[in-house]
C-alpha cells in the first residue's frame, strides 16, 4: 500500500471499531456515586468521572457503538438509495430520469433540522435503525446526483456500447459494467456520507432531539451541556473525550479513503 | 434476399445542431453480402462512422431502413432482435477505450459467453475463451486470461476486442477505422488477423477507413464505396476503384495521398 | 559544406514515478542548411523528445542529461544550444529555430484572434512599426497559400484544422528562422489537407530556403518531403541515409520492417507483413540491440552488444551488426494499374 496515511487511517479505523464493538463486553457496571462528582483523572478513573460520578473511560467505551453503528447503517441506506436510483435514471433518460430527478430536488430542500425536530416531537427517536432510517433519508439527494453525473459520462463509454452490443442487458450494464468502474467513488461517498450521519447523530442528541437511552458519545456531550459541566476544569475530560474521540474517528475515516482509489483501481496496482 | 445480410436502404440521417440541420448520411444505399469484403472510405465529416453506426443498429436513420434478412432491424423485437445483434458486431477505433478497465480478459470474454448460453460453468467458458484468443493470435492464450487492458498494448487490446466480437458468431464485423490508433508496424497483423476470419469463419466486413491504402490491403477482393458529404459517390470492386477511378473525388483522394516511394513522389510533384 | 546544426551524444531524461527513463539514448546527426530531415519512428522510439530536445522545449519533467547541439548563427558563430542563458535561447527561438508542435490545431489561443496572435509573437522578439508589421504578417499568410482578409479577423475556432496548421506554419515563419521543426505535421489532418500542406512545405522551402527536420511515424510523408531520413527505435538514430537510399536500399532490419508493412495505393498488391512484437519498454531494454527480439536477422552477437551507426554507403549509416546481410527488394513502381498478382517481399 503506497498511502501510509491511508493506512493509518485504515488500522486507526478498525481499532475504534473493535473497541466500540468488543469493548463493552469488557467494561465494567458503571457505578453512581454521588460523592465522586466530576473528579479529575486518577489511577482509579483514567479519564475522572460525570456528574453522576460515574467513569468517563467506561462511557467512552460504552457509547462507541451506537454511534458508529447508525453511522455505518444511515451511510448504508443512503448510498444504497443513491447508486440504484441515481445510475438507473442516468442510463435509462426519460421520464425515469425525470421523475428522480424531481424528487430528489424535492428532498433537498427539505430543511432538516426542523424536520427532525418535528419528527422528534412526534415520535420517540429511539431504535438506531430507525435513527438510521431517518439520518440516511435526508444524506442521499447529494450523493444520487454525484453518481448520476458520474454514470451520465461512463455510460457513454465504449466499452459501455460493446456490452450493448452484446446485448448484454441493463441491469448488467449497469451493475457489472458501470458501477464497478465507480467503486472508488461510492466508496468514498459512503464514507463521507457516514461522517454526515455522524455528526447529524451527534447533533440530534446534543439539541436533545433524540431520546437518550444509554450512555453514547452524544449523549455525554448532551449531559454536559446541559449539566454545565463545560464551566469546571476539573470535568473538562466529560466535555473533550467525546469529542475527540468523534474527531478522530471521523480523521481514521476520511483518510482511509485515500487509499480506496489504489485498492479499486486495477490499473494502479502493480502489474 | 438470401444473399443479403445486411441491406442498408436509402439510408438518411439528419443530425439537429445550433448552427441548423446536417445531413451526416444522406441516401445511402449499401449491400452486405455473407462472406464478403466491403470497405467505406471518407474523410472526416464524410458520414463513414455514421453509416456504420447505422449499420450496426446503434444508430436509428432518420430516413430509409437497415434491413436484416429482409425486415427492418428497427421493428424487430425479442428473438428476432438478438438473432440481428448476435449476427452483427463492431469494432471500435480506440483500443484504450473498448475494453472495460475493471475486467480482465477472461471477463471480458466469458461475460457474453455466459450471458448467452454458448457454455456452460467456468471450465466451458475458459476453454472457449482460450480459442477465441487463439484465434486472433494471442498466444500463449492462457497468459492473457488474467490480464487487465492497462497491462497490454494497443495491439493486443485490439485483438481482445476483435475476440470479443466472435463470442456470439457474428456474420458480420463492422471495424470502425480498428487499425488507425495503433502503430503502423502492427496495423498489417491485425488486418491479417481479420483476412483470416474471413477466410475460416466465413465472416463479412464493413471495413470503414480514411486510408485508401489499407482498403486496397484489405478489401481488394471486395468492394470499395467512397463517400463525401455522406453521400456514396463511387463503388465498385477495389481494384477498379483504386485503378480506374471514375469520379473526381475519387481521383483527388487517390492523387492526394503520399506514396512511399521517393521517385514516384517527386515525380507526382513536379507534375502538380 | 558546413552543417548548420549539430547534434552530439544527446541523451534526455525523464523523471518518472518508476525512475529515470532515457527517452533519447545518444543521438548523433548533422542538419545542412536548405535540407530537409525526417525523424521516422512509432510511438516510443523518442522522436518527439528529439525534436522538443533540440529547441529546448521539453516539458518540466525532462532534461537533457548530456550531449551538445551546436547551431551554427547567421553571422556564422557557432553555440551550444544546451548552454544558453535563458534571454539568449528567447532570442533564438523564433528567429533562428521555429517550432510547430504536434497537435498543432489547439495550439492557437481560442481567445485572440489570428491577427493579435501574429502580432504578439512578432512584438515579443522585435520592435517594428505597426504598418511594417502588418505587410509581414499578409506577407507569411500569403505564402501558405491563405487570404490574409479571411484569416487574420478570424478566431481560431472559425479555422479549418488545415487553415490552422498553415497559420501556425506561417507563425513559424514570420522572422525568418533558418531551420522549422515540425513535430507531425499533417497528423490528424484530412488525406487532401495533408497533401495540401505537403505542397504548402514544398513552396515554402523552395522560397525561404531554411533547413527543416520533421518528426513523424508517416514514412509515405517521408518520401514526400524528406532529403534525408532517419529511423529511429528505442531512443536511438537506427538508420541515416539519403531518402532514396532509405526506401530502396534499407540496411536495417527495422527500416525494412517497417518499409514491408505500410501499403501503398499505387503499384501491385504486394505481400505485407507486421513486425512481430512490440516496442520495448525504455525502462527495462533487451540487452544488447534493442531490436533483437524481434529480429529476423538476429544472432548471439546481438544479444551481447548494441551495434553503433556505421557506415553502408556514401552519407548512409546503418547501427545493425548483420547490415551486410540485410536485403531487400524494392517494390516495382508503376503508377499505371495494378494486377492481381502478389508480389513478395524481402530477400
Amino acid at each position: 500500500m503506497r498511502s501510509k496515511a491511508g493506512f493509518a487511517g485504515f488500522i486507526v479505523f478498525v481499532l475504534m471499531v473493535l473497541i466500540a464493538v468488543i469493548g463493552p463486553l469488557f467494561t465494567p457496571q458503571l457505578v453512581t456515586d454521588v460523592t465522586a462528582v466530576y473528579l479529575p483523572p486518577s489511577g482509579a478513573h483514567w479519564l475522572g468521572t460525570d456528574s453522576e460520578g460515574r467513569d468517563i473511560l467506561v462511557q467512552m467505551i460504552n457509547g462507541g457503538r451506537p454511534v458508529i453503528l447508525v453511522g455505518v447503517l444511515a451511510g448504508a441506506i443512503s448510498t444504497l438509495i443513491a447508486i440504484v436510483f441515481g445510475s438507473l435514471g442516468a442510463y435509462l433518460g426519460g421520464w425515469v430520469d425525470s421523475v428522480i430527478v424531481s424528487v430528489t430536488d424535492i428532498v433537498l430542500t427539505v430543511p432538516q433540522i426542523i424536520l427532525l425536530a418535528v419528527l422528534a416531537s412526534l415520535y420517540t427517536l429511539d431504535s438506531p435503525w430507525l435513527l438510521a432510517v431517518i439520518l440516511g433519508a435526508f444524506a442521499w439527494p447529494y450523493l444520487l446526483r454525484s453518481v448520476r453525473a458520474q454514470v451520465f459520462s461512463l455510460k457513454e463509454r465504449e466499452y459501455v456500447e460493446a456490452a450493448q452490443l452484446l446485448d448484454l442487458g441493463t441491469p448488467h450494464i449497469l451493475f457489472r459494467e458501470i458501477l464497478p468502474n465507480m467503486a472508488s467513488f461510492i466508496m468514498m461517498n459512503f464514507v463521507v456520507t457516514m461522517t454526515n450521519a455522524i455528526y447529524a447523530l451527534v447533533g440530534l442528541y446534543f439539541l436533545g432531539l433524540a431520546p437518550i437511552v444509554d450512555d453514547n458519545w452524544g449523549a455525554m456531550l448532551n449531559k454536559a451541556w446541559t449539566r454545565g459541566a463545560i464551566f469546571f476544569s476539573d470535568s473538562l475530560f466529560y466535555v473533550l473525550a467525546p469529542i475527540i474521540a468523534i474527531s478522530i474517528l471521523q480523521l481514521s475515516l476520511v483518510t482511509m479513503t485515500r487509499s480506496f482509489e489504489e485498492i479499486l483501481n486495477p490499473r494502479l496496482r502493480q502489474s | 434476399m438470401a444473399d443479403q445480410l445486411i441491406v442498408l436502404d436509402q439510408v438518411s440521417h439528419v443530425f439537429s445542431t445550433r448552427s441548423g440541420q446536417t445531413r451526416a448520411v444522406d441516401d445511402v444505399s449499401l449491400v452486405l453480402e455473407p462472406g464478403k469484403v466491403l470497405c467505406l472510405v471518407g474523410e472526416s465529416g464524410s458520414g463513414k462512422t455514421t453509416t456504420a453506426r447505422i449499420a450496426a443498429g446503434l444508430t436509428k436513420p432518420t430516413d430509409g431502413a437497415v434491413r436484416f434478412h429482409g425486415a427492418d432491424i428497427h421493428q424487430l423485437t425479442g428473438d428476432k432482435f438478438t438473432e440481428f445483434r448476435r449476427a452483427v458486431q463492431y469494432i471500435h477505433q480506440d483500443p484504450y477505450a473498448s475494453l472495460n478497465p475493471v475486467r480482465d480478459v477472461f471477463s471480458t470474454l466469458a461475460t457474453p459467453l455466459r450471458r448467452h448460453g454458448l457454455v456452460r460453468g467456468r471450465e466451458q467458458a475458459r476453454q472457449r475463451a482460450v480459442e477465441l484468443l487463439s484465434e486472433v493470435d494471442l498466444t500463449p492464450p492462457e497468459n492473457f486470461l488474467a490480464k487487465f487492458p492497462h497491462q497490454l498494448s494497443g495491439g493486443q487490446r485490439q485483438r481482445v476486442a476483435v475476440a470479443r466480437a466472435l463470442t456470439l458468431n457474428p456474420r458480420l464485423i463492422i471495424a470502425d477505422e480498428a487499425t488507425s490508433m495503433l502503430d503502423v508496424s502492427i496495423r498489417i497483423s491485425l488486418l491479417n488477423v481479420l483476412q483470416r476470419l474471413r477466410d475460416d469463419l466465413g465472416v463479412a466486413f464493413l471495413f470503414i477507413t480514411h486510408d485508401l491504402a489499407l482498403a486496397k490491403y484489405f478489401g481488394w477482393q471486395g468492394t470499395t464505396a467512397v463517400m463525401h458529404q455522406g453521400r456514396i459517390v463511387e463503388s465498385g470492386p477495389t481494384p477498379q476503384v483504386i485503378n480506374e477511378p471514375v469520379h473526381e473525388y475519387t481521383k483527388a483522394l487517390l492523387a492526394a495521398i503520399p506514396v512511399p516511394d521517393p521517385d514516384l513522389a517527386r515525380h507526382r510533384v513536379a507534375r502538380a | 559544406m558546413e552543417p548548420i546544426l549539430s547534434v552530439r551524444d544527446l541523451v534526455v531524461e525523464y523523471r518518472t514515478a518508476a525512475g529515470p527513463v532515457r527517452a533519447v539514448r545518444g543521438v548523433s546527426f548533422d542538419l545542412y542548411p536548405h535540407e530537409s530531415l525526417a525523424l521516422i519512428g512509432e510511438s516510443g522510439c523518442g522522436k518527439t523528445t528529439l525534436g522538443l530536445a533540440l529547441l529546448r522545449l521539453l516539458p518540466k519533467l525532462g532534461s537533457v542529461s548530456s550531449g551538445e547541439v551546436r547551431y551554427r548563427r547567421r553571422d556564422g558563430e557557432v553555440v551550444d544550444l544546451l548552454k544558453l542563458s535563458r534571454e539568449e535561447l528567447r532570442r533564438f527561438r523564433w528567429s533562428e529555430a521555429a517550432m510547430v508542435f504536434q497537435g498543432s490545431m489547439n495550439s492557437l489561443n481560442p481567445l485572440l484572434r489570428v491577427r493579435d496572435q501574429m502580432r504578439d509573437t512578432v512584438r515579443a522578439h522585435r520592435r517594428m512599426p505597426a504598418d511594417e508589421l502588418g505587410r509581414l504578417v499578409e506577407d507569411v499568410l500569403r505564402k501558405v497559400q491563405l487570404d490574409p482578409e479571411r484569416v487574420l479577423p478570424a478566431y481560431p475556432h472559425e479555422l479549418s484544422g488545415g487553415m490552422k496548421q498553415r497559420v501556425l506554419i506561417a507563425m513559424s515563419l514570420l522572422l525568418d528562422p533558418q531551420i522549422l521543426v515540425l513535430d507531425e505535421p499533417t497528423t490528424a489532418l484530412d488525406i487532401r489537407t495533408q497533401r495540401a500542406i505537403v505542397d504548402v512545405l514544398h513552396e515554402l522551402r523552395a522560397q525561404l530556403g531554411f533547413a527543416m527536420i520533421f518528426v513523424s511515424h508517416d514514412l509515405p510523408l517521408a518520401a514526400e518531403l524528406a532529403d534525408r531520413v532517419a529511423t529511429m527505435y528505442a531512443g536511438r538514430i537506427i538508420e541515416l541515409g539519403g531518402v532514396r537510399d532509405l526506401f530502396y536500399q534499407p540496411r536495417h532490419p527495422y527500416t525494412v520492417g517497417l518499409l514491408g508493412a505500410v501499403p501503398s495505393v499505387v503499384g501491385d498488391l504486394s505481400e505485407l507483413a507486421s513486425i512481430p512484437g512490440g516496442p520495448p519498454s525504455l525502462l527495462a531494454l533487451p540487452s544488447g540491440c534493442p531490436f533483437q527480439p524481434r529480429c529476423g536477422y538476429a544472432e548471439a552477437d546481438c544479444e551481447a552488444a548494441e551495434p553503433d551507426l556505421a557506415t553502408v554507403g556514401a552519407g548512409h549509416t546503418a547501427a545493425c551488426h548483420h547490415r551486410d546481410r540485410v536485403t531487400y527488394t524494392r517494390k516495382p513502381a508503376t503508377a499505371g494499374p495494378a494486377s492481381d498478382e502478389k508480389v513478395a517481399s524481402g530477400g
